[in-house]
């Protein structure tokens, strides 16, 4: 149904009204009565022995109702926060995990890792009390330098040469082979650099026991609540599934780093039970940088061999990831599964071969943050193709067109397990080149030059495997969960219908998406059409929001128990119009009898569902609801064309981001308009990392980054308003034929950015973030080797 | 201390710490939610009211400071049926996501249009809202938000 408000149509989102008006529901403000407050006592230390913790003067502070360190959670058999992703090394030996007490007792392994909670009246007592903490620290050495961590002093007991596990992909003998018989070997030493994810809501948690029932409710700043009452209860011990409820309220933004389950809502909800009040916490910013789980950090070396026309012959990738001190919630997948296999980009690379070795390191925990793994991989092949470009003299573009997957050879599969279901890159890079207009970049750059600035272009043409995850495929590699989703349709009598979905919107906009669908589906009004999230009382076990997967996934289990619900109400309106289940027909919201003029619309079955007359009811059950699970039979694969001109002042290495284009291909279009925020907000992250941010620890393992004066955020003056487009090829297995487009932004552009700073200066290499003092450096040293540049940092 | 204040037009009183802040009264003492505290550290912006007639960060304004302020919410501006042009401009470009940063965002911007005397280009809008971090929009809707708000003040 082509509306105005169905799928396709760019439909002003339901929730911008409470949002504009300052009626959002947001973890922080919701107050329980006679709730407490928490204060959690963080280390000092990157590493330290605990000898002591004294919580008398603290437990003596006026208005401290309780003082608790890892001893007592570990007294109430408070389990250690678990990884969910078991990944093997080459030897097939199982990755080697620290055990991850919520509240530190032995050691503290970083800074800002919590080892004890002061629960107080008010948060100014917490606080005092916090300030009495008395432990006794036998500072360690630490561990900080990824690049060094397999050789340093080790930091976990159980854990040897400081190492996760030590993972291959690919045929080893194959690369080998094509590097041998290569033309031309490309080389890119790169590094990473670690984010600080930094959504604008600080995490937060409510936790509230009822003595009478023996139930607990936690509302939290969580993507995903079911898998956090998951993990509090099954692993962590809290409280059994069923007496525990996880709410998610309003969100705000999450962008990975809320997927996890953290120190701060587990230490909340157990000390909910044990004080037999509410206890309520919100970090303050500063602990958002230190313990909120951080991104990336990768040390990469890079080798693309080609033939002599520029043929893609061979990748060879070899990587150390920093894992922080801790194994978080997903860490293991993020540089193995969500990036070795991500290596093949659009391209033909017929042979590849990737060694990842994550190690542990004195900082914070390292997981998925927005891409997680996916621009990591965008980065080494994008870097790695701009840099053979340039050393063979083909043109960017040309050497990306001679390689790309053609879109007669999908299904596609590439030497790093996927199988690409669909695309067609070379449009989206025809499209990019046109609104960049490259024919006159020529031109544009000898302009600069008269004005003694320096113009460059970066191409990054990505890929990226989302809708996670076919559950069959993500257990056989080691997940610990499946990762399908639900969805519910409950027709109300009236012909109404609320959605309640298993995914969780903290930006996303489902409310409107999902609500688009089912207008657009059942020929309901669109205001009649009213999306649930958030809630594990009110949903089916369920998956939540990341990688991408809201509309791919949740969206699909939403299409199927749509199915469901036309076919029951083929049933019910067979019955009332005496007509047989197989001749009715339901189009634009009203149930036909096929070759006649007998109809009756849907909200017309939906009240007979409720007010039944005369059912059959061995064969027809009063009612109209219904659920599904979907699992997906693969990933999905957007992937586009991002293309970045800047203009850079060598005096002063300030780089201007002139124009941006990115054109991406997600698939059918839902709401463009939500669609174009999405990449716009992806892309400000993905410059960021380019340009401004970096999460920065010293050689003692104090985070230097760990504020909004250190921490470069992108600033409304930092950018530039950004040309999008779309190309589509429909997903070829999943109703809506959708992709996904909430990463994209932050996969592609980083690539793209960092490969036109390079060409303005005419280095090889520029080190991440590209800042104004990095970058007239690299102006300075010119000419040097791209492992100086990088190393030089 | 006892302070009294003017907040979206109706006089209070409130009891508070001495060391309270403009953003506790509101949030803790009166109830209005709409401002949040992003950062604590007067760097997000999304604290942003108007207090007698100038967008200020209540995260960095005592309490004892709004004694006697006229102070203005995002409470304060419009409501669902009745929006302030501002809010409708960001709603009708989709400038927000989250909407965590929004109140303070659509504060500031406020503020930033009624002193630009109409003359604001997209480099001054993005200038002028510099104070106020937004990590879902890129910006990019925002920006046109406020332009397009502007035009309709």
């Amino acid at each position: 149904m082509a509306s105005e408000t169905g799928i396709g149509a760019s439909v002003k989102r339901k929730e911008d009204a409470r949002f504009i008006t300052g009626a959002g529901n947001y973890t922080d403000d919701i107050n329980a009565p006679g709730q407490t407050h928490a204060v959690f006592v963080r280390s000092p230390y990157a590493r330290a022995r605990i000898n002591g913790i004294d919580t008398a003067a603290a437990a003596a502070t006026d208005g401290v109702v309780a003082v608790f360190t890892g001893a007592d959670l570990a007294a109430d058999e408070i389990g250690d926060l678990p990884c969910g992703w078991l990944v093997k090394s080459k030897d097939g030996s199982d990755m080697v995990a620290p055990p991850h007490p919520p509240i530190a007792t032995e050691a503290v392994n970083y800074v800002g890792e919590p080892y004890a909670v002061v629960i107080g009246e008010t948060l100014e007592a917490a606080r005092n009390g916090a300030e009495a903490v008395d432990a006794d620290f036998e500072e360690r050495p630490a561990v900080v330098d990824l690049a060094t961590a397999a050789s340093a002093d080790q930091i976990h007991e159980s854990v040897p040469n400081n190492q996760a596990y030590d993972w291959e992909l690919g045929d080893k003998a194959a690369t080998d082979a094509a590097f041998d018989g290569a033309h031309h070997v490309a080389t890119v030493d790169i590094v990473n650099n670690r984010l600080i994810p930094n959504a604008i809501e600080p995490r937060a948690a409510l936790g509230e026991y009822d003595a009478a029932a023996g139930t607990y409710t936690l509302h939290t700043t969580s993507q995903n609540p079911h898998l956090e009452r998951l993990v509090l209860a099954a692993f962590v011990n809290v409280a059994p599934e069923a007496r525990l409820r996880v709410i998610s309220p309003d969100v705000g933004g999450g962008f990975g780093s809320k997927i996890f389950v953290y120190a701060e809502e587990t230490a909340v909800i157990w000390a909910a039970g044990k004080v037999r009040r509410p206890v309520k916490w919100r970090a303050e910013r500063s602990e958002s940088f230190l313990a909120d789980a951080h991104g990336r950090d990768h040390v990469t070396t890079a080798q693309l061999a080609l033939d002599q026309n520029g043929k893609f012959l061979g990748l060879r990738v070899k990587t150390k990831a920093n894992m922080g001190a801790y194994l978080s919630t997903f860490a293991s997948s993020v540089p193995t599964y969500l990036y070795g296999t991500l290596m093949a980009g659009q391209y033909t690379t017929p042979a590849i071969y990737v060694e990842v070795q994550s190690l542990y390191t004195n900082t914070a925990p390292v997981d998925a943050y927005r891409g997680a793994g996916r621009p990591e991989a965008t980065y080494v092949v994008e870097r790695c193709v701009e840099t053979a470009a340039r050393e063979m003299g083909i043109d960017p573009a040309e050497i990306r067109r001679r390689n790309f997957i053609q879109p007669g050879d999908f299904p596609y599969d590439t030497p790093v397990a996927l199988t690409y279901d669909t695309g067609d890159y070379e449009a989206s890079l025809d499209k990019a080149l046109g609104h960049i207009d490259y024919a006159g970049f020529g031109a544009r750059r000898a302009a600069s030059e008269s004005a003694g600035k320096k113009r460059g272009i970066g191409f990054s043409c990505y890929i990226e495997a989302c809708g996670l995850a076919p559950s069959q495929v993500a257990i056989s590699l080691g997940a610990g969960v499946g990762l399908f989703e639900v969805g519910e349709v409950r027709v109300d009598v009236t012909g109404s219908v609320t959605v309640v979905t298993g995914s969780h919107s903290h930006g996303q906009s489902h409310e409107t998406t999902f609500a688009q669908i089912i207008s657009d589906k059942l020929g309901v009004p669109f205001e009649n059409v009213t999306v649930l999230h958030g809630d594990t009382g009110r949903s089916d076990y369920a998956l939540g929001t990341y990688g991408s997967r809201s509309l791919a996934v949740g969206g699909s289990a939403i299409i199927k128990a749509t199915d469901k619900i036309i076919a029951k109400g083929k049933k019910i309106a067979a019955h009332i119009l005496e007509a047989q289940e197989d001749q009715m027909d339901f189009a634009d919201g009203t149930f036909t009898v096929v070759d006649s003029n007998q109809s009756i619309t849907f909200g017309e079955v939906a009240f007979a569902a409720y007010v039944p007359q005369n059912y059959p009811l061995e064969e027809l059950e009063p009612g109209l609801s219904e659920k599904a699970f979907y699992d997906p039979p693969n990933f999905t694969y957007p992937a586009g064309a991002h293309i970045c001109e800047v203009e850079v002042d060598p005096d002063t290495g300030v780089v201007d981001i002139v124009d941006f284009v990115a054109v991406d291909d997600f698939g059918h279009v839902v709401n463009p308009m939500i669609v174009e925020g999405q990449v716009h907000g992806g892309l400000a992250q993905g410059i960021g990392q380019a340009l401004l941010e970096h999460g920065v620890y010293d050689d003692a393992g104090q985070l230097l980054s760990g504020s909004y004066m250190d921490y470069t955020m992108p600033r409304a003056d930092d950018l530039p308003s950004f040309t999008v487009d779309t190309t589509v090829t429909p997903c070829t297995h999943n109703p809506l034929g959708v992709k996904g487009c909430g990463e994209a932004g932050a996969i592609g552009s980083t690539a793209a950015v960092m490969n036109a700073v390079t060409d303005a200066l005419g280095v090889a290499s520029v080190p991440m973030p590209a800042t104004p003092e990095t970058v007239w450096r690299a102006a300075s040293a010119r000419g040097s080797s791209a492992e100086g540049a990088e190393r030089g940092e | 201390m006892e302070i009294t204040l003017t907040v979206n037009g109706a006089a209070k009183a409130v009891d508070v710490p001495d060391n309270a802040l403009l953003v506790d009264v509101l949030r803790e003492s009166l109830g209005l939610t709409g401002t949040h505290v992003g950062c604590d550290t007067s760097q997000c912006g999304a604290c942003v009211v108007h207090m007698n007639g100038d967008a200020v960060k209540s995260c960095t304004v005592l309490a004892g400071q709004a004694d006697g302020a006229d102070v203005t919410t995002i409470e304060g501006i419009g409501n669902p049926d009745d929006l302030h042009p501002m809010q409708e401009a960001f709603r009708d470009n989709h400038a927000l996501q989250c909407g965590f940063c929004t109140p303070g965002m659509i504060m500031s911007a406020i503020d930033l249009v009624q002193k630009g005397g109409g003359a604001l280009d997209e480099a001054a809008v993005r200038d002028g809202l510099e104070g106020n971090l937004c990590r879902c929009t890129g910006y990019h809707n925002i920006v046109k938000a406020v332009l397009a708000a502007q035009s309709s003040m």
